[in-house]
């Protein structure tokens, strides 16, 4: 037996819905720059604020109020408690400054305060996490370079592949490795240098019309934005976790545009004389089954990670569950999308029929 | 390459994979371990429980103390060739600062420092008050960075001597870039003490201690300093006390060091000297009869017993109040050396081992349910050709594991979620080869060549989107530290294993099946 979701002769039109999508993204977009600038800020986890958790495991549950008001002495300095899990007995104990924490010290006061707070119920430190502000810079740096050099290698990757331009794709590597290298010398936080590499990197492609790679990037931009901006709105802590995550959830973006782009190249050999937006609706009909297969057995196996793969991993779950939906989405409305508004089919023919060496012959067409 | 090949080589790659994979598994692999390879995949910390630091060394110090010696020898030197040199003190760190009071004697100053400190460049001198001239002298680049990284590596090999002495298995520490040296020690259950012995200097020095000196007094005579002194039976409430400056032993003299009681049933700590340390504390000991010794422990004075007797033989013992387990610590860092300079801990990380198991025993299952709904999905979906998708998915997972055994990469945690992800994402190539199949066999051709042209065709696109894929992996690789390493291990041989199975092995298998399936046609 098998069965079909979306028939094959499907046609539904995305391209002409695009501006109700587009309202929604910018909506998205919008709502997380509030809450990031106005509303609750980006919580940056202790990876790269520095900090402490302290996780610990009462015997019996306990009440969240006796815990915060047991806990607020002043030898604990801004601590926060959350509930961690199931079941009532573990909690995270956050501590605002990592100057000079002292591991051995810190149990000993955490251990005395719970002992006096709760007598009858021991406690039992599981997990303890110091992040000294220096590491953490560290890691916040290590982890804006990931971004710096996934961006640069896969805008370099698309417009060699899509467009056959790969001295375009090296003219662009070479204008963003000097701008930032330049950029560098003036002791920018490397914050501000990978903003850079990303208006850099969509500058060159817009002047030398490398379409593909500036579709590819503006969505995989688009969808980091909203995954983080959600984020922020449900407070969720960035940590190395979750920076993984958003790191899977480009690639995984990109999966889903790459296979797009890959049928609407194939569909502007096979049929030069449609017009764009029929080519994308095609191509993105043509690729919906799969699509819809490869994100619902993504989204259920992150929904299995969701909901059991424990308190650690529970926010790298959701980030790639907002993920998978954002990204899926975007590599329609979004990367497809900037194709149509940047250039007409003739534009795009005249690109896929340069030399097609990487291909077998015979490949295309209806055989 | 010819069908019988491909399976050939497909069965191949499965039977090397299964030999890999299996020391793993906890029940097979103990009872097959004669006749298979040994590499297992490790645990990380997150999963194992354990402690996990990042060290910082601070090379600036050892800088300045290196500059601080080589400025006692300078007086001294200076000394035997009747040459006064006064006060050489350092300053900022980095900078050896002393006097000449004699501007006639420059001349021989100079070849002095020329001939015994060619590491010190010095600057010219100026004129002070009284005929004095002020030297300035600082290390060359090549030795300031010489003895940052004789710091760093001794440092290491102090913290590993230590470790030793504590007795973890297969403790992991290495030297990482900016003078830093990460530590992970699995399984230990008191990451208190460990970080105390790892962390703590323990230089060790004898002073003669100065009666005559008021410790309050603002003003002290030159080679005279006051150090903090832990009273004895006071709890650690600090003294102060005034001693010599220069030690007259440290602890590089010390050969071993062992806890003990004595009569009362307290804890000391009894050392015994090398053969030098041993000469030069029998003399010491001999020329001071009555006074009193300081013996000073980074920085502090522990005890400053009364020197009764020359004393032979070598051998000394540190009182205080220690607890048992104290005067053990102690022990095991004066036996493994000390620290060059000063080690403070910039990240800790510990998991308890209870913890660890939890989140196996989580991640195991969110892996489980997650296949699970995967392959119930895909079988229900495809039919027969969905039940070969799942045949691959297990192929990708004992691929995935056999290479994590044979790289003995670490799992962590996250790599259990990449393990999962990779789950969901390994049936993309499957999806994509399938649905060109399927579009190929609408078009009304043949089982077979629907078979080919599917693949065919499908094949550009998979690899396209697995390269993007493969790209964020290898940059999260080179950019990640610890867990996340093993995150991008464990997704990146997920991707290159699902597409050798999706690509090579199911294609043999489909052209084969295709081959005789006849005019049913494909289920699919």
């Amino acid at each position: 037996m098998s069965f079909t979701f979306i028939k094959h002769d499907t046609n539904i039109d995305f391209i002409g819905k695009r501006y109700w999508v587009y309202a929604v993204s910018v909506l998205l977009i919008l709502i997380g720059i509030i809450s990031a600038v106005w509303g609750n800020g980006l919580k940056m986890g202790i990876d790269f604020a520095g900090g402490v958790i302290v996780q610990v495991q009462f015997q019996e549950p306990v009440a969240d109020e006796a815990l915060k008001k047991g806990l607020d002495i002043p030898a604990l300095p801004g601590i926060s408690t959350q509930r961690f899990g199931e079941g009532g007995r573990d909690y995270l104990l956050r501590f605002s400054s990592a100057e000079n924490a002292d591991a051995t010290h810190l149990r000993t006061t955490v251990m005395e305060a719970l002992t006096a707070t709760f007598p009858g119920n021991t406690a039992e430190i599981v997990r303890l996490e110091i992040v000294g502000p220096k590491v953490g810079a560290d890691l916040t740096n290590k982890a804006l370079s990931a971004l710096y050099y996934a961006i640069l290698l896969i805008a370099v990757y698309i417009s060699g592949r899509f467009e056959q331009r790969w001295m375009a794709g090296a003219i662009m590597a070479a204008a963003l490795w000097g701008g930032i290298y330049v950029a560098g010398l003036t002791g920018l936080g490397m914050g501000w240098l990978v903003l850079l590499a990303l208006g850099i990197t969509m500058a060159v492609c817009f002047v030398l019309r490398l379409n593909f790679a500036l579709g590819a990037v503006v969505g995989l931009i688009h969808d980091v934005a909203i995954t983080v901006g959600l984020l922020s709105l449900m407070n969720v802590e960035i940590d190395l976790n979750v920076m993984a995550a958003l790191m899977t959830l480009v690639g995984f973006s990109l999966n889903d545009t790459i296979i797009i782009y890959d049928r609407l190249r194939e569909n502007l050999r096979a049929t030069p004389d449609l017009d764009m937006a029929h080519l994308i609706n095609k191509s993105v009909n043509q690729t919906l089954s799969r699509t819809i297969l490869t994100s619902g057995t993504t989204l259920l196996s992150t929904l299995a990670l969701y909901f059991l793969g424990g308190g650690v991993i529970h926010d790298f779950a959701l980030t790639m569950l907002i993920g998978v939906v954002v990204g899926t989405a975007s590599s329609i409305y979004v990367s497809s999308a900037i194709l149509l508004a940047l250039g007409d089919t003739d534009f795009y023919v005249r690109l896929v029929q340069r030399k097609e060496q990487y291909e077998r012959p015979g490949e295309h067409g209806v055989v | 390459m010819g069908l019988r090949w491909r399976l050939i080589l497909a069965s191949l790659v499965f039977l090397v994979s299964l030999m890999y994979a299996l020391p793993s598994v906890p029940v097979i692999g103990p009872a097959l371990e004669r006749v298979l390879p040994s590499s297992k995949i490790n645990l990380g910390l997150d999963l194992k429980g354990g402690i996990h630091l990042t060290l910082g060394v601070d090379v600036a110090k050892a800088v300045s103390n290196s500059l601080a010696l080589a400025g006692q020898d300078l007086r001294r030197m200076a000394q035997d060739e009747k040459i006064v040199v006064l006060r050489p003190r350092v300053v900022g760190g980095t900078a050896l600062e002393f006097l000449l009071p004699r501007a006639d004697n420059e001349a021989k100053l100079r070849e002095i420092l020329a001939r015994h400190f060619p590491q010190l460049s010095v600057g010219q001198p100026q004129a002070g008050e009284g005929g004095q001239l002020r030297y300035v002298a600082r290390f060359t680049q090549a030795e300031v960075k010489r003895i940052e990284d004789l710091a760093l590596d001794q440092a290491l090999r102090t913290i590993r001597n230590r470790i030793d002495q504590f007795g973890v298995a297969e403790p992991d520490i290495r030297k990482q870039a900016g003078n830093r040296i990460q530590v992970q020690l699995p399984g230990i259950s008191d990451p208190r003490r460990a970080v105390q012995i790892i962390g703590q200097t323990a230089h060790l020095e004898f002073h003669l201690v100065r009666e005559d000196v008021d410790p309050a007094k603002a003003v002290l005579p030159t080679g005279v300093v006051v150090l903090p002194m832990l009273e004895k039976d006071a709890g650690h409430s600090e003294g102060r006390i005034a001693v010599e400056r220069d030690s007259m032993l440290t602890g590089e003299d010390v050969a071993d060091a062992r806890p003990a009681f004595d009569n009362m049933n307290k804890s000391y700590v009894t050392m015994s000297f090398n053969a030098r340390g041993a000469r030069i504390f029998e003399r010491v000991t001999g020329e001071s009869v009555g006074r009193r010794m300081a013996i000073v422990l980074d920085g502090k004075v522990y005890s400053a017993p009364v020197i009764r007797e020359r004393i032979g033989g070598g051998k000394a013992s540190i009182s205080g109040s220690f607890t048992t387990a104290e005067a053990q610590d102690l022990a095991i860092v004066l036996r493994a050396g000390s620290l060059p300079a000063p080690v403070s801990v910039l990240e800790e990380r510990s998991v308890g081992p209870s913890l660890g198991q939890e989140a196996i025993d989580s991640g195991v299952r969110a892996a489980l349910v997650g296949a699970a709904a995967v392959v119930l999905f895909i079988g229900i979906y495809y039919g027969v050709s969905g039940f070969i998708a799942n045949l691959m998915l297990c192929f990708t997972m004992l691929i995935v594991m056999a290479g994590m055994g044979a790289f003995g990469a670490t799992l962590t945690l996250p790599g259990i979620a990449g393990i999962v992800l990779t789950i969901g994402m390994a049936v993309d190539a499957n999806v994509l080869i399938y649905e060109r199949i399927r579009e190929e066999l609408r078009l009304g051709l043949t089982p077979l060549a629907a078979v080919r042209a599917g693949f065919d065709r499908a094949v550009v696109s998979i690899t396209d989107a697995n390269l993007t894929s493969i790209i964020v992996t290898v940059i999260l690789y080179q950019f990640g530290t610890g867990p996340i390493r093993g995150f991008a291990v464990t997704l990146g041989l997920g991707i290159v294993a699902s597409m050798f199975t999706a690509i090579f092995v199911s294609r043999a298998i489909f052209e084969e099946w295709a081959r005789h399936c006849g005019p049913k046609g494909l289920s699919i």
